[in-house]
């Protein structure tokens, strides 16, 4: 974590960070995570753990403003298909952090790369 | 059995995002459209409902572990509607393709950077 940092030059920054998970979030679907935690890991020098933990804080704020827009503006969200399929979803994010507790740190960064590559080969492919 | 598979998919994608702190949305489109059968549209803003309710579930153990930023977080939440008109606007003016390829490439450069600080950790 940079020491000499003014409070407005951090808000700056975690606003850049939101504005681009917007903006990908909006352009390709994808949840903010896959811009939210390698930019708090590179830019705000976060652990991997903290990382994670602040950017699924902010994917429920992100993921409620597209669900919102979606299901409100044009009934496109099938809300008993997604409540009963957040059943297991959920049984399987708290086998993932209860994991993530137990592994080095830097495990999760590879782990991450791996799916960045993984996007990457799928974007290019598409 | 595909609504067993979708179940099992889900597991997967909460499970990923758990380990690395996404929505799991990457593995919950494909299960909403291959497996139960919904189109692309429905698929994606159906997954956003369960990104929600995954990140709740997801957040809430990571703060149990000490792991959340609550401030930074809602900063970041509260800006995103920013970006995805941002985003909605760049989409409309500039390839798809192009946008595919500059997103891809990001992504190979974020990779590489983390690997790289991971490595001198």
């Amino acid at each position: 974590m940079p020491a000499a940092e003014s409070p407005d030059h951090a808000l700056l920054k975690l606003a850049a960070v939101g504005t681009l998970a917007g903006i990908f979030s909006g352009l390709f679907g994808v949840g903010g995570g896959t811009v939210i935690v390698p930019l708090l890991i590179l830019w705000f020098g976060y652990g991997e753990r903290l990382a994670t933990g602040t950017s699924l804080a902010a994917i429920v704020i992100i993921g409620l403003f597209g669900a919102l827009a979606q299901g409100g503006f044009y009934g496109n969200v099938h809300v008993a298909t997604a409540l009963l399929l957040s059943v297991p979803a959920a049984v399987g994010v708290v086998l993932g952090t209860a994991i993530q507790q137990r592994i080095p740190q830097r495990a999760v960064s590879y782990l991450f790369a791996l799916l960045l590559v993984a996007i990457a080969v799928e974007l290019i492919l598409s | 059995m595909s609504a067993l598979a979708a179940a099992l998919i889900c597991l997967a994608g909460g499970m990923t995002g758990g380990l690395v702190g996404v929505g799991g949305g990457i593995l919950f489109v494909p299960a909403l459209t291959v497996f139960i059968g919904l189109s692309q549209v429905e698929g994606e803003s159906t997954s956003l409902l369960m990104i929600v309710f995954v990140a709740i579930v997801g957040a809430y153990r990571q703060s149990g572990y000490g792991n959340v930023r609550l401030r930074e977080a809602l900063i970041i939440g509260a800006l995103s509607p920013l970006g995805v008109l941002v985003g909605v606007t760049v989409a409309n003016h500039v390839s798809e393709r192009a946008l595919q390829l500059a997103f891809a490439a990001l992504a190979l450069f974020m990779a590489v950077q983390l690997v790289r600080r991971a490595r001198a950790s």
